[in-house]
């Protein structure tokens, strides 16, 4: 009898295991961590829904109790804002310094490397006071007295706009715009360099071999195949982008952060608050960052 | 149609650190000739072609195509550059464009031809090449053999004077040498100027007017095919030629 019963288990076995391993493996394979983030969302919008004082601490933070328009000027939109004007300065800013580090010329490539390593050695809340109160004014400065040189050379009304640039007219978000562009075009061109130099020679000498100069061989060969490879790269910097934009709310920069720290400092709901900021933020990465993944598997794909 | 040489290269050196890769060349090729270079793995023969080109500063020394000097701050340097078609060991297509936009771009931003008329004449090139239904797909969908023709198209294409060929064969599986062999020698009948690096003996044999046998940074011997191979008078030549015909 045993062994009349062993046969078929024996054979139930042998398939068995598969079968549990190719389960196992999907549920293995499941992003557990995302639907964990996208519960503990949706919980906390539950929360935000149903629990006035929630409902309330969303609104300030988020800036939709002031309508579309005031949020334009303050909350969830200004953080939105700021990270995306930074990142395109900085893309172009990061673009320039990493073929300036690449670059024949002893000049540019040491101007690059000292511009990166100095925003490299220095924590970004110290440099984004620096820039937003150090360095502007000093651009201000030079531009008003090389308006001035400009007056006295009789240049009066090219000279005269220039004097009349004041560090008044220059809004503290702009400051922070330009400090958190600074910052990460000294990281971009980091990613620029490595991407370019991740193309083989062989392109470059395909490209110059049949008579093209170097910036076309840049423009048409070289850079469409580096920025399809630091895509990902340059999403993920975008990701931080955006949570080290929270740093602006130091210079009373009304973003998600300050309109926290404004409405808890008013209301003592520290935790209503906090709590709040940390869902809004950890959405908007969330989603960032399953962007970015999708555009690296289809870039896999085309491959 | 003058006379003169249409590649002139005087008392060539270069080196790279302490390597010295070419100690002197002096070579003339032509216009319309088939020069096949030959010789050991070291021997200078790429760097001899990279120099023709200017992809590599000679460290002394002059090279002049259809009598103009070229020097690395020319600024003719890119339009002689645009004369002379280089078909590369690795092919080096562009892998993000099709083959039809390999073929054309340098076209288009070089010889600032329009796209109509740079698509045509790319769709000529690939039927000479013989591979036009390719035009649409990208070189990573191609045959080594087949991206080694696209990349004769694209060199075509520019409609230089001179072609150089680097080891254009080398990569290639077995069975694939021959498409790209008989391309060039369709190319070499049509009077094309070629100065080619290769181990083929037989495209030697059959499309070459002079053969160069170089070793240690210096042409040995400089003659026609028949002559190299049938009677070669330098001992390093016999060697050479014994080690590559053995089997």
């Amino acid at each position: 009898m045993p062994q009349a019963s062993e046969r078929p288990i024996e054979g139930a076995s042998a398939l068995a295991p598969d079968r549990r391993g190719t389960v196992g493996r999907r549920l293995v394979d499941l992003p557990w961590w995302l639907f964990a983030i996208i519960v503990l969302i949706l919980w906390v919008g539950f929360i935000i829904l149903t629990r006035p004082n929630y409902t309330e601490a969303f609104e300030r933070v988020s800036g939709t109790y002031r309508g579309l328009a005031g949020m334009l000027s303050a909350g969830i939109l200004v953080t939105i804002g700021i990270s995306l004007a930074s990142y395109l300065i900085a893309i172009v800013l990061g673009l320039i310094t990493g073929l300036a580090r690449m670059s024949q010329s002893l000049l540019l490539q040491n101007a690059a490397r000292t511009y990166i390593e100095l925003i490299r050695g220095i924590p970004m809340l110290v440099l984004i006071f620096f820039i937003a109160l150090v360095g502007v004014p000093a651009v201000v400065d030079l531009i008003d007295s090389t308006g001035e040189w400009l007056i006295s050379l009789g240049l009066t009304e090219i000279g005269g706009a220039l004097t009349r640039v004041e560090n008044d007219s220059i809004p503290m978000v702009v400051r922070a715009i330009i400090a958190l562009a600074t910052t990460y075009g000294a990281f971009l061109a980091e990613i620029f360099r490595a991407g370019i130099q991740s193309i083989g020679k062989g392109q470059m000498e395909a490209a110059r071999s049949l008579g093209m100069t170097y910036p076309q061989a840049m423009r048409y060969v070289i850079l469409p195949q580096a920025v399809r490879n630091i895509l990902p790269a340059l999403g993920n910097d975008f990701v931080s982008m955006v949570k080290d934009s929270s740093l602006v709310a130091l210079l009373a920069v009304r973003d998600m952060t300050q309109m926290t720290k404004l409405y808890t400092g008013q209301s003592f709901r520290f935790r209503e608050g906090y709590i709040v900021l940390s869902i809004l933020y950890l959405a908007l990465t969330v989603t960032l960052s399953l962007g970015v993944q999708a555009v690296e598997r289809r870039l896999r794909r085309h491959e | 149609m003058s006379s003169q040489p249409i590649i002139v290269v005087r008392d060539l050196h270069k080196h790279f650190g302490k390597v010295e890769a070419l100690n002197g060349i002096d070579l003339e090729v032509e216009r319309g000739k088939v020069v096949v270079i030959i010789g050991p793995s070291g021997s200078g023969k790429s760097t001899l072609l990279r120099c023709v080109n200017h992809l590599e500063t000679p460290t002394s020394g002059e090279v002049w195509i259809d009598g103009v000097q070229l020097t690395s701050h020319s600024a003719h340097l890119n339009e002689i550059r645009a004369e002379i078609g280089m078909v590369f060991q690795l092919f080096n297509l562009f892998p993000h464009l099709t083959v039809l936009e390999n073929v054309t771009l340098a076209q288009q931003v070089v010889r600032k031809r329009s796209r109509d008329e740079a698509e045509q004449i790319a769709m000529q090139k690939l039927v000479r090449v013989g591979i036009p239904e390719k035009a649409g797909v990208y070189p990573g969908q191609l045959s080594g053999g087949q991206q080694q023709r696209v990349a004769i198209a694209r060199g075509l294409a520019m409609n230089p004077k001179i072609m150089l060929f680097d080891e254009p064969t080398s990569a290639l599986d077995p069975e694939m040498i021959k498409e790209v062999l008989d391309v060039m020698l369709d190319l070499a009948k049509e009077g094309m100027t070629m100065l080619v690096v290769s181990h083929e003996m037989g495209f030697a044999r059959a499309a070459a007017d002079e053969v160069l046998f170089m070793d240690g940074g210096l042409v040995v011997e400089h003659t026609t095919p028949h002559d190299l191979f049938n009677n070669p008078r330098e001992d390093r030549t016999k060697l050479f030629l014994s080690q590559i015909l053995k089997h």
